[in-house]
């Protein structure tokens, strides 16, 4: 759109505001000048009465102008804005109107009032109409007597728990979150392998109860699902346990609020909770992976809900999981580990490293089976208690590793079918042709550091088959 | 009048007729394909047996892991050189 004048002054006021009643003799001195000012009036036609005020009615002018305080005064050349003064502020009028000795009598200063285009309401639907990327979805109207919430149900839309209805006004306000706009294409999303926008995840995003700026870590995470290498489609599809599992990494946890201390893996924290199910909401919305149907899982797991957290960087004694997968400290990222738990590490006696990675490692042979060996991989959440130990003795991460890895290199003869007298375990072949096998891979043991300060526990995510074989895990930068 | 956006991906299901049924199996290849899982070859050999006996001929395939779908060449392959498939599922 275009402003109602290409060149010269420009006021926006409205009748209901003290500060613009008090302006109204400056404005008149204003329209004494030869170019005139053009008065624009958010709420009444006849105010200021006499000046023959253009009625913003739908606050077109306004929004365009990015209004934020009235009265503001505008310079306007060649049709846009080029400076402005928000509030009473007679420096500041005097620079915008190149004019001196403005509004005698009033005082230097007084703050404006809150622009009609900043009501909630108003904010909404201005944005919407406004957007230069119209949205493209289908629009599913419901019955006046319908509850929107019901109706999300109706629908098979949820995961369970009600909804955020997606409204067009939600989902305007959900993708200011990002720079992409609603129809580019992010991915092709297994099983169904539908191509999936910006938009969906943006209305997905809304469902789970998002605020726009955790957006770029639910498109990075999906990014991230759709990757060969995760096989979403085997994750959602296995009777297995597992989920997604999301680890956040880098400036944007404490940007967004996350918690990475008390109660980490549990309830209270919006970003936590709301970015991990909006993942599996995507995963079930758009991917079309629902119980029951693609998704098998004999038990599932809360990963399939929400499993979604950062890591406590600033009190760790170690670098971080996304330094360890090729990032940079200052860098946003989110990982997916396909993974289910947590398994309890309960060590409140330890006062050596060596006795506290004695426990990590009999606890860790449980993964999957203690006679399974090299199939799933494991995250292990080293609570602040527990790397204090770690830290005061000065090992690193890969020294923990090694310590781990060599207790859990065990005899094949416990671990092949039949030993133990249990008929689970690895294939009796193996015995021929060596005599120990190592628990996890090199690449399948993760420490990160998280949790509130006071316990002597840690807590192991177990996965589900990794690597090559399942899925492997899977970091992405969060740039949008 | 409330009005929500379709979170799905707005498809439609494709519904396609299930293949004919071979009236003979002795008339093509019948592909054993084992996905891979454990004791899938327990399975896959007894079929074997069985099919050999009624004079039906065999072969074999295998999908390099359970927990991804076939790869598209290993498929068409098996489309390619079978008449008919069975499919060994696990554990």
């Amino acid at each position: 759109m275009s402003l109602p004048i290409a060149d010269g002054l420009l006021v926006v006021v409205k009748d209901d505001c003290e500060t613009c009643h008090l302006v109204v003799p400056v404005l008149a001195e204003l329209a004494g000048r030869e170019d005139g000012v053009a008065v624009v009036s958010q709420d009444r036609a006849d105010f200021p009465e006499g000046f023959d005020a253009i009625h913003d009615r739908q606050l077109d002018i306004s929004w365009h102008l990015g209004t934020e305080t009235t009265p503001t005064v505008y310079r306007i050349d060649d049709g846009e804005a080029v400076d402005e003064q928000a509030g009473w502020y007679r420096a500041g009028w005097e620079r915008v109107t190149g004019m001196t000795g403005l509004g005698a009598g009033l005082p230097e200063q007084r703050p404006g009032c809150g622009s009609d285009t900043m009501l909630p309401d108003n904010y909404q639907r201005l944005l919407r109409r406004h957007s230069p990327y119209p949205m493209s979805s289908r629009r599913v109207d419901l019955g006046t007597a319908e509850d929107p919430v019901e109706a999300a149900y109706a629908r098979g839309w949820t995961d369970g728990l009600p909804v955020v209805p997606p409204t067009e006004e939600r989902v305007a306000r959900m993708l200011e979150g990002t720079d992409l706009p609603p129809g580019h294409v992010l991915c092709t999303l297994p099983p169904d392998l539908a191509e999936c926008t910006v938009e969906k995840v943006a209305i997905n995003a809304v469902m789970a109860g998002c605020r726009p700026e955790y957006l770029p870590v639910v498109l990075a995470a999906v990014e991230a699902a759709a990757g060969r290498g995760f096989n979403i489609h085997g994750v959602s599809a296995t009777t297995y346990f597992s989920g997604p599992v999301l680890i956040v990494n880098g400036p944007v946890r404490r940007r967004i609020g996350m918690n990475s201390g008390v109660n980490v893996l549990g309830q209270g924290n919006r970003a936590n909770l709301t970015i991990g199910r909006a993942l599996n909401l995507v995963v079930r919305n758009v991917g079309g992976a629902r119980p029951g149907g693609v998704d098998q899982a004999t038990f599932g797991s809360p990963s399939k809900l929400s499993f979604c957290f950062p890591e406590d960087e600033e009190g760790s004694p170690w670098e971080s999981l996304a330094v360890q997968r090729g990032f940079g400290p200052e860098e946003s990222t989110v990982t997916l580990f396909a993974a289910h738990g947590p398994i309890e590490v309960v060590d409140q006696k330890s006062r050596t490293p060596e006795s506290l990675a004695r426990t990590l490692a009999l606890q860790l042979r449980m993964v999957a089976h203690p006679k399974l060996a090299g199939m799933s991989e494991a995250v292990v959440v080293v609570s602040p208690e527990h790397a204090r130990l770690f830290r005061e003795a000065g090992w690193t991460k890969p020294r923990l590793g090694e310590e781990i890895h060599s207790l859990l290199t065990l005899p094949v003869s416990e671990m092949v079918a039949g030993a133990g007298g249990t008929a689970e375990g690895m294939p009796p072949w193996l015995a021929d042709q060596r005599q120990e096998l190592t628990k996890f891979s090199p690449e399948g043991l993760w420490f990160v550091h998280a949790g509130g300060g006071a316990g002597g526990f840690s807590a192991i995510i177990s996965g589900w088959v990794g690597g090559r074989a399942g899925s492997e895990m899977t970091t992405v930068a969060i740039d949008h | 009048m409330t009005t929500l956006l379709d979170p799905t991906s707005e498809r439609t299901t494709g519904e396609r007729p299930i293949s004919a049924r071979p009236a003979d199996l002795a008339d093509g290849t019948v592909g054993l394909l084992d996905i891979s899982k454990p004791r899938g070859d327990v399975f896959i050999s007894r079929l074997d047996e069985l099919l050999t006996e009624m004079g039906v001929a065999v072969r074999h395939y295998r999908k390099p892991t359970f927990s991804k779908p076939a790869p598209l060449d290993l498929r068409c392959q098996i489309a390619a050189e079978c008449g008919a498939v069975i499919e060994a599922l696990a554990d």
